[in-house]
């Protein structure tokens, strides 16, 4: 089990003003397109959102000194997901850390040595997710390693809204009066994993640990969600952080 | 591909049709699909909605329902719907909703397209579906209708008739005073009962028939005189079905022969004379597609490959709510048409037999009553004129071929060697008339239990005369042997229903199938041979065992609702037998007859026990009736 200790707030109040203070000051070009892209507004019903699965496979889960091995991303609304837009991507730690660290992605060292340097996708990446809201399960990964990663690289990070499909479990199973009655009554708490949260909903069992296919295994645990517990015109803003 | 996508085309590779598709065009496939989630309850496919997909079931289930909102299918993993709709106008015809939570793969018209141009099998695949969707959405009535509903409903009234003395004026008159389009014409016969009837005057026989064609062609064309006699013109190839063959059957008579007339006989009387008219009037064009599928096949091997058909049938009907006659009818049909289209290659490639012979079938499919796990009894019955050296050779190469035909369809050989491979089972119809009267007279337990198979008899091919001879004696000289039913009822209580001590109810130890009933063995079965008895004793010439019980039901042998008890008995047991062999079908399990407790519903167990106790009740009766049989006692 990933240890899920909020490192920093991330939660914005004002996506919107945040987006075009970052769209003014940004220099690097892909950075400055990608925040000028207006996002929905949080009063958008989800049924009208662009969204873009997104997972990614690290050497380690401390973006300071772990590194990007593989990214996913699916396009998808609530009505389809579309894996035909998908975009998969192996890139190459910048240091020689992965020797350790293999075990956690399945990513091979010859995969890994003939690949480009994070720095090549970026521009594509951020073109792909521009104008969409991106979908992660546990963002705790997601954000700060896309920050870093791209800080490094570019002089500035990139910071967005998410839907986070594990809060979004963890909101259902962790934090009613029922979950905390459970802890009470020393009962360990409900798993809120990837394939544990999907078999709730009577998902398919996927092989994990591939960036793309925990994307898509993302997207339709986001659709079944929305589709048991929401409403098609839930606005976005009752869902993302 | 980018090995990626592994997940959906991994998934999609082990299911029909696309497990033979080749690996580019999977990748393809697999490549275009869109994924989305539905929640138990939700519509997938709404009526009259445009469509430009159609859709794979990723996990979850569905139902697929009719215009008029009756359920036409359920579907689950792997299986595909929807494609119909591309095929025709882009119109949802048969709305789709989750019945359980549901992930489902569109895949967009285009790759249909490319799959049906590129592929010749999955083009069959979609295609075949279509004319049994149209069929199921277009009719009022089930598909399986035809097969089911016998000839003799669509006789208004009886044949016009006259003798073959009659002058073609008088009977061009009498047509058109009857507005008749079809006349038969009777002769006067003598001592051969075989293929007379009395028509009120005196005995007689068909001749033949002449419809208004036949009035232009064979007389006015010919400048014939209007004295004429009409025995002189009339067409003697007569073409007739009996009264008790299924609607299908009779239109494929006609359609085989090409004739538009039809002459419906009970035995030899004829009852009327249905028009091809009358059957396109009853049934749309659409029309069933497996027994005609069976009468155009030209080889074994592809009779063979309709099995699964007979299965998806099957368990189709019992999805419907069909209830088991419907289904046993409905499968005896179907076996026949198979034994029918083996005689007919068969004598396709012998030659035409050297004497008439009758492939007589016994055990269920005479009764009516097959399911979908059976195996074959059937024998040959022979005209007198067969000479053993002479012939022989013809009729045990014929029984051969049809019973290795049969294997390779689904009926598996006859574990008591019944079957016309078998010399014995293969004999002229006087030796026949032999054995019949030797059981009847001299019961032993080996006859019995020939009794208990060759009691129930049909003709499946040829001369069904042959037959009912055999089942005119038996209606005849049953009744009087008490001595015979007496036997047979010993018999009969020798399988006693599944019920305990203390009335619960117990299960086989058999070994293989432990904590399971075999419905077969301990309810069906017995119920057969039970009610058997009594037709017999009753001089009933039945041979389906709802209608023993109506013709038992006439008398006064059962006291009154005991006969209606066990209807209602039977047909419990019936469905459970059949509904749980669906089940198997469905979960990929060979069907066969035990029921596990676990599998069947706390009403349902209830059920099951008061059928058995009727069952029970009955035999205890039986037991009262002919005393010979209470030296035996019952077994547990």
């Amino acid at each position: 089990m990933l240890p899920i200790r909020p490192r920093q707030k991330t939660v914005r109040d004002d996506w919107a003003a945040y987006m075009r203070a970052r769209a003014d000051a940004a220099r690097d070009a892909a950075v400055k397109r990608y925040f000028a892209t207006p996002l929905p507004s949080w009063d958008t019903p989800i049924t009208d959102v662009p969204m873009a699965a997104l997972d990614m496979e690290t050497t380690g889960l401390d973006e300071r000194r772990h590194a990007i091995v593989s990214l996913g991303v699916v396009p998808f609304t609530l009505a389809r997901i579309t894996p035909a837009r998908r975009r998969y991507w192996v890139v190459k730690p910048p240091r020689t850390l992965f020797a350790s660290s293999i075990t956690h992605h399945h990513i091979t060292h010859s995969e890994i040595a003939g690949a480009p340097d994070f720095d090549a996708i970026i521009n594509e990446l951020l073109s792909l997710i521009a104008g969409r809201i991106v979908v992660v399960h546990f963002r705790n990964i997601e954000r700060p390693f896309l920050e870093a990663a791209v800080r490094a690289r570019r002089g500035e990070g990139v910071m967005f809204p998410m839907i986070d499909t594990m809060s979004l479990e963890a909101r259902l199973y962790r934090q009613t009066w029922w979950a905390r009655f459970r802890r009470w009554l020393g009962r360990s708490p409900v798993s809120i994993r990837l394939n544990a949260s999907r078999s709730r909903y009577h998902l398919p069992l996927y092989q994990g640990h591939h960036a793309l296919v925990d994307a898509l295994a993302t997207a339709e645990l986001l659709q079944a969600q929305v589709a048991t517990h929401y409403r098609p015109e839930t606005p976005l803003g009752d869902l993302w952080c | 591909m980018d090995a990626e996508l592994m997940e959906i085309r991994q998934h999609m590779s082990q299911f029909p049709p696309f497990d033979a598709l080749s690996e580019a065009l999977l990748e393809d496939l697999a490549g275009h699909i869109e994924v989305r989630y539905f929640k138990t309850g939700s519509d997938i496919l709404l009526l009259n909605a445009d469509v430009d997909e159609f859709c794979y079931i990723r996990s979850g289930a569905v139902e697929v329902y009719r215009r008029q909102g009756d359920l036409y299918n359920r579907l689950g993993e792997g299986d595909i719907f929807g494609h119909f709709h591309l095929l025709r106008d882009h119109v949802v015809r048969f709305p789709a909703r989750a019945i359980e939570d549901t992930l489902i793969y569109f895949i967009p018209d285009a790759v249909f397209q490319r799959l049906c141009d590129a592929d010749e099998h999955f083009a069959d695949f979609v295609e075949l579906e279509r004319p049994r969707l149209e069929t199921a959405a277009e009719e009022q009535r089930e598909a399986n209708d035809m097969m089911v509903t016998r000839i003799r409903r669509l006789l208004s009234r009886a044949p016009v008739m006259v003798g073959v003395e009659t002058s073609v004026q008088n009977a061009a008159l009498k047509m058109s005073e009857d507005q008749a389009s079809a006349l038969l014409v009777t002769e006067p016969c003598s001592e051969d009962t075989q293929r007379c009837f009395h028509n009120g005057h005196e005995m007689c026989r068909i001749r033949g028939i002449m419809t208004n064609s036949d009035f232009r062609t064979r007389i006015v064309a010919q400048g014939l005189p209007a004295q004429t006699a009409i025995g002189d013109v009339v067409s003697r190839a007569l073409i007739s079905v009996q009264a008790d063959v299924s609607i299908y059957e009779a239109m494929l008579a006609m359609l085989r022969n090409n004739v538009h007339h039809l002459p419906v006989l009970h035995r030899q009387r004829p009852l009327g004379i249905v028009h091809l008219s009358d059957i396109i009037r009853y049934e749309t064009h659409s029309g069933l597609y497996l027994v005609s599928n069976i009468f155009s096949r030209l080889s074994v091997e592809g009779l063979a490959r309709l099995a699964p058909d007979v299965r998806a049938a099957f368990v189709r009907m019992v999805r419907e709510g069909a209830n088991s006659q419907m289904i046993g009818t409905a499968l005896s049909t179907i076996g026949r048409s198979f034994t029918r289209r083996l005689c007919e290659l068969a004598e396709e490639s012998l030659g035409p037999p050297p004497v008439p012979y009758a492939f007589m079938v016994n055990g269920s499919m005479a009764r009516n009553e097959q399911g979908i796990v059976t195996d074959q009894d059937n024998a040959l019955v022979l005209d007198n004129a067969f000479d053993p050296e002479e012939h022989d050779d013809y009729f045990r190469r014929l029984a051969t071929f049809v019973s290795d035909g049969l294997d390779a369809c689904g009926y598996t050989y006859c574990k008591g060697d019944i079957m016309a491979t078998n010399a014995r089972w293969r004999q002229p119809l006087d030796v026949w008339k032999g054995y019949f009267r030797e059981w009847i007279n001299e019961p032993t337990p080996e006859t019995l239990l020939h009794s208990s198979i060759f009691f129930d008899l049909d003709s499946a091919y040829g001369e069904a005369g042959l037959v009912e001879q055999l089942q005119d004696l038996i209606t005849e000289q049953a009744p009087r042997s008490s001595r015979f039913l007496a036997a047979m009822a010993r018999n009969a209580l020798n399988r006693t229903p599944p019920l305990g001590f203390f009335r619960t109810i117990v299960m086989e130890k058999d070994g293989k199938h432990n904590n399971s009933i075999n419905l077969k063995r301990r309810g069906t079965a017995p119920m057969v041979d039970l009610i058997r008895i009594h037709a017999l004793a009753c001089g009933s010439s039945a041979q389906n065992t709802f209608e023993r019980l109506d013709d038992i039901h006439q008398t006064r042998l059962l006291a009154s609702g005991v006969s209606d008890k066990l209807r209602y008995a039977f047909e419990f047991l019936c469905m459970s037998r059949l509904r749980h062999q669906a089940i198997d079908i469905d979960k990929n399990r060979n069907p066969d007859n035990n029921i596990e407790p676990e599998n069947v519903e706390s009403s349902e167990r209830h059920t099951l026990k008061d059928a058995f106790q009727v069952l029970s009740n009955a035999q205890k009766f039986l037991k009262f009736r002919y005393p010979m049989a209470g030296g035996q006692t019952e077994r547990r």
